[in-house]
């Protein structure tokens, strides 16, 4: 498939964007929802990153988390709920020059888009993907989501849920074509940053689980890890996360783990208490299902025109001589 | 084509020279149908037969016979496979009446056609009589049966050993009667057997030349076969094209419409009868760089499509109703973003999984209602093979021009007919614009809605300055989400002006048979050839009998009113359902009326009737006939 014809241009002058370069309005989360720490950590990546606001597409489902393009002043799709992914590979197969991003929540990624996000695994296609996983539906007022603990007691659920909850990465890990699982949580905002920066550097569907907070409907779930840090286990590498000195002395509970190592990935993926943090498994080798399909052709008039009067030929009953 | 003059096995050439003794009638139509079990050859046959005579300059009109399991039993009354050509000294616009000629490979498939009312009284049969002669008496007492009623209730059978015969030219007998039989119908249409060689030499192209001469030695004993032991022959006048024309089906147009409609991804999902299209796009669309993506499923398929026509590249999906079902509220999204999109649905029986092999026109008012909320959007029905060609085309246009989703309704009957027309002139207009990745001017908002006629410049990412977030939320003209009743109520008018101001570009429909009359029939999509041909018969014997054939539905054409005012009645024909006014409970107070008959009666407050039929088979001219006669003497 041809590119769009701005990809080949080039940019004739420097400009530098700041932060405020990717902030549109304030948001309409609640105070103390993590939703507002990742906005700040993939606002900061943007800026880092020095990704042009034009070039860049966030793309939501529904739920608190999708209105999160909203507050980015750069091109945003607010969708319907679950098929954020689908859009997400509409857009990417169309245009190869756009960074795009989703944003999606664990009612619009594990129940109603579920389909989509197994598939979009197996695509792989170049994106990242932010699962803002607060284990409660919000905007519709308290239900139980897949991700819920069992026995939690919600408007749908009033005598406590009845199942296990989903493990969102073993589900990630498990399926063909997986190439980037990471998890961060909101309250160190610091991690949550280099993972979302290192997803943001790989080439492929990099999927981030962030556990998240909601201080309205589940305001103490998190309570006991966030005053323990024991009960969060940092991953670090040399190819992974390195942990600062300061995070160091706070965060003693860690594990050496190296993100090629799927079999462990999964063995940590299933680990509920501690909480793992950092990269669980990296394949830059898998290959993109956009760069499978790409054609080298440039659509011009003349080759469109070509290809078609050749499928005409085969068909054509031409006047006799 | 050049490859297959050198394989003509010239030890058989002779039989070339018809029958002296044989009279040769001239008729100006004939149906043929040719029907087996699955696997057996018989749609290759009549693929053929039909290839055969529209090269010779015939009117041709086939249609697949398909069961709708992919092994059914053998022998088996629900099991025919096949074709049904209609072939004519004119153009040929539909499938016409019952058959006229059926060659059956087993006796149990012919009863399942006969049963379907689908032979002519009298028709002639040419049947394989290999099962009087079976070990199995079970075989053998079915056949005889079946053979005794079909005489008994008039038909002309006529038993052929045509396996035996086969056995003579090739060992394996059962896959080669097909060209036997195309050899035998060579014969009895006179029609050239050279153009037959060549047909089969493009066939069988892809297979090794022994494989070809057995296909060519086959359709010479078929051939000479018939010329010694039929007593009849007939001959359908014809009149080679002018110009070059091409033989596809609808669904092979629809594609092909695909690849010039300037689009580059197509988003699908597998449903009958609307894959065929896919098919045949996945095998070329990247000749042209196109991409065909299945998706996990239809909601995907659209979703996908929406984020690519976001992005820049109007992009279509092709399913069939259960499939449109799906993507309602993904489409519901399109028009509320006002993102182009274009979304074919090749319709099928319904409601539920319903009939997929068949043909119904059920989807219209769903696809002009469905999604929630008002969100309105162009359907467009194609009406002939060619249609689907430029259906699409267009379709593709109005999306860009008026940020609309478009819908184009097919039908199974459509998919699966193969008919001439012209070959398309390549238009450099069908190729879509480049990606628009200017700067935006400082100022210009996303929805800025023009006041007269809702329409407002897209943006797309990319383009500098133009930043903004779309949203299947209310919204203003940035974008915003908006819960303001003004507001709320500027978007819902804006979304609704550009049906509008889409119509007032559409032409006044043309009137098929004067422009003033008794009564006027009304039809949309693939029942437009029937309806023309029964209109002409009537005409002919002096009723006067108009019809109208719509090809946009939403927003209907300008004139349609005048028109109906010109007629004393004015009835719809329709492949859906309509509440039968005889049934004992039905009265003008609780009728459904069909889909065309509903909305006519609702926009333009005249009684418009309608006479529908849901049987799984489009509606024959001669049935239309009946209806026409009944509805003036009546």
């Amino acid at each position: 498939m041809a590119t769009a014809a701005s990809h080949c241009l080039l940019r004739l002058y420097e400009e530098r964007h700041e932060l405020e370069d990717y902030q549109s309005g304030v948001p309409r989360w609640c105070t103390g929802c993590g939703d507002n720490a990742i906005l700040a950590a993939v606002q900061r990546l943007c800026r880092d990153e020095q990704l042009r606001p034009e070039k860049t597409v966030f793309i939501s489902g529904i739920g608190c988390s999708s209105r999160f393009p909203h507050y980015m002043k750069t091109y945003g799709f607010h969708g319907i709920h679950g098929r954020a992914l689908p859009v997400a590979e509409g857009v990417r197969m169309a245009r190869k020059d756009l960074h795009v991003f989703v944003n999606t929540g664990d009612g619009d990624c594990c129940s109603i888009g579920a389909a989509h996000w197994v598939h979009a695994i197996r695509y792989n296609m170049n994106m990242t993907v932010f699962l803002h996983d607060n284990q409660i539906y919000g905007l519709t007022k308290m239900q139980a989501s897949p991700t819920s603990p069992r026995g939690l007691r919600s408007n749908t659920t009033p005598r406590g849920s009845f199942l296990e909850a989903m493990q969102p990465l073993t589900v990630t890990l498990g399926v063909q074509n997986v190439s980037f699982v990471a998890q961060a949580v909101d309250w160190i905002p610091e991690l949550l940053y280099d993972i979302v920066s290192a997803a943001y550097r790989h080439r492929g569907f990099s999927f981030i689980r962030i556990v998240q907070r909601c201080p309205e409907w589940l305001p103490s779930l998190f309570e006991p890890w966030l005053h323990d840090p024991e009960r969060v286990r940092l991953l670090h590498h040399e190819d992974g996360i390195q942990v600062s000195p300061a995070l160091a002395r706070v965060y003693r509970n860690q594990e050496h783990h190296n993100p090629v190592d799927i079999d462990r990935a999964r063995e940590i993926a299933s680990c509920i208490d501690p909480i793992p943090v950092g990269i669980l498994y990296r394949n830059p080798q898998v290959p993109c299902y956009e760069d499978l399909r790409a054609t080298d052709h440039l659509r011009t008039t003349e080759f469109i025109k070509n290809g078609l009067e050749a499928e005409f030929d085969k068909f054509t009953v031409w006047p006799s001589a | 084509m050049s490859q297959s003059e050198t394989v003509t096995p010239t030890a058989i050439a002779g039989a070339r020279r018809p029958r002296a003794n044989k009279t040769v009638t001239e008729i100006p139509q004939h149906v043929v149908e040719i029907i087996s079990d699955s696997g057996e050859g018989a749609q290759r046959c009549g693929q053929s037969l039909g290839a055969v005579a529209a090269r010779m300059g015939n009117g041709v009109w086939t249609v697949e016979i398909i069961p709708a399991e992919i092994r059914p039993p053998a022998r088996s009354v629900a099991g025919a496979s096949g074709n049904r050509i209609r072939l004519g000294a004119r153009k040929v616009t539909n499938g016409g009446d019952e058959t006229d000629l059926a060659v059956a490979f087993n006796e149990q498939v012919l009863l399942g056609r006969v049963r379907a009312g689908e032979l002519k009284p009298g028709a002639t049969i040419l049947l394989e009589s290999k099962w009087r002669d079976e070990t199995d008496p079970r075989i053998t007492s079915a056949y005889a049966e079946t053979f005794e009623q079909l005489e008994a209730a008039g038909y002309r059978v006529i038993e052929i050993a045509m396996e035996r015969e086969c056995k003579k030219v090739v060992p394996d007998a059962r896959k080669g009667k097909n060209m036997f039989a195309l050899g035998m119908l060579c014969s009895i249409y006179s029609l050239d057997v050279e153009l037959a060689e060549e047909q089969i030499g493009l066939t069988f192209r892809k297979k090794s030349r022994e494989i070809i001469d057995s296909n060519i030695a086959l359709l010479h004993a078929g051939y000479t076969w018939a010329e010694a032991h039929l007593d009849f022959k007939y001959q359908i006048p014809a009149a080679p094209a002018k110009e070059a024309q091409i033989v596809v089906n609808g669904n092979t147009a629809l594609a092909l419409g695909v690849l010039a409609s300037g689009m580059e991804i197509c988003a699908m999902y597998p449903i009958t009868p609307a894959t065929s299209a896919s098919h045949y796009l996945a095998d070329v669309f990247e000749k042209v760089g196109g991409v065909v993506h299945q998706a996990e499923d239809e909601i995907a398929a659209c979703a996908f499509a929406i984020g690519a026509s976001y992005a820049g590249k109007c992009t279509v999906t092709i399913t069939s109703g259960p499939g449109y079902s799906l993507k309602q509220e993904a489409i519901g999204l399109a028009v509320m973003a006002e993102i182009p999109l274009v979304v074919v649905n090749v319709q099928r029986g319904g409601p539920s999984t319903g009939q997929p092999t068949k043909v119904e026109q059920g989807d219209l008012l769903t696809t002009m209602f469905g999604s929630h909320g008002d969100a309105p959007k162009v359907v467009l029905a194609a009406s002939t093979v060619e249609d689907c060609f430029y259906s699409v085309i267009t379709a593709r246009k109005i999306a860009e021009t008026f940020n609309m989703v478009v819908v184009v309704l097919t039908d199974a009957s459509l998919a699966t007919a193969q008919t001439p027309f012209p070959r398309p002139v390549f238009n450099e207009a069908w190729v879509a614009p480049p990606v628009d990745q200017s700067p935006v001017p400082p100022g210009t908002r996303p929805y800025d809605w023009d006041p007269d006629t809702g329409i407002a410049r897209r943006v797309i990412p990319g383009q500098p300055g133009g930043m903004h977030t779309i949203t299947g939320l209310a919204h203003d003209r940035d974008s915003h989400v908006a819960y303001d009743p003004d507001i709320n109520e500027e978007g819902l008018r804006a979304r609704s002006l550009k049906l509008a101001a889409l119509q007032k570009t559409l032409k006044q429909p043309t009137v098929f048979g004067d422009e003033s009359g008794e009564l006027l029939l009304v039809g949309w999509g693939s029942t437009r050839g029937a309806i023309e041909e029964a209109v002409e018969r009537m005409r002919a014997e002096g009723r006067k009998v108009s019809s109208l054939h719509l090809r946009f539905l939403q927003p209907l054409p300008p004139g349609i009113n005048d028109i109906m005012n010109r007629f004393g009645k004015v009835m719809t024909i329709e492949t859906n359902w309509s509440d039968r006014p005889e049934d004992q409970i039905i009265d003008e107070h609780n009728r459904r009326y069909s889909a065309l008959a509903m909305l006519l009666r609702a926009r333009y407050l005249v009684d418009v009737d309608c006479w529908t039929q849901v049987r799984g088979a489009p509606i024959k001219p001669g049935t239309i006939c009946q209806v026409i006669r009944e509805r003036m003497d009546g």
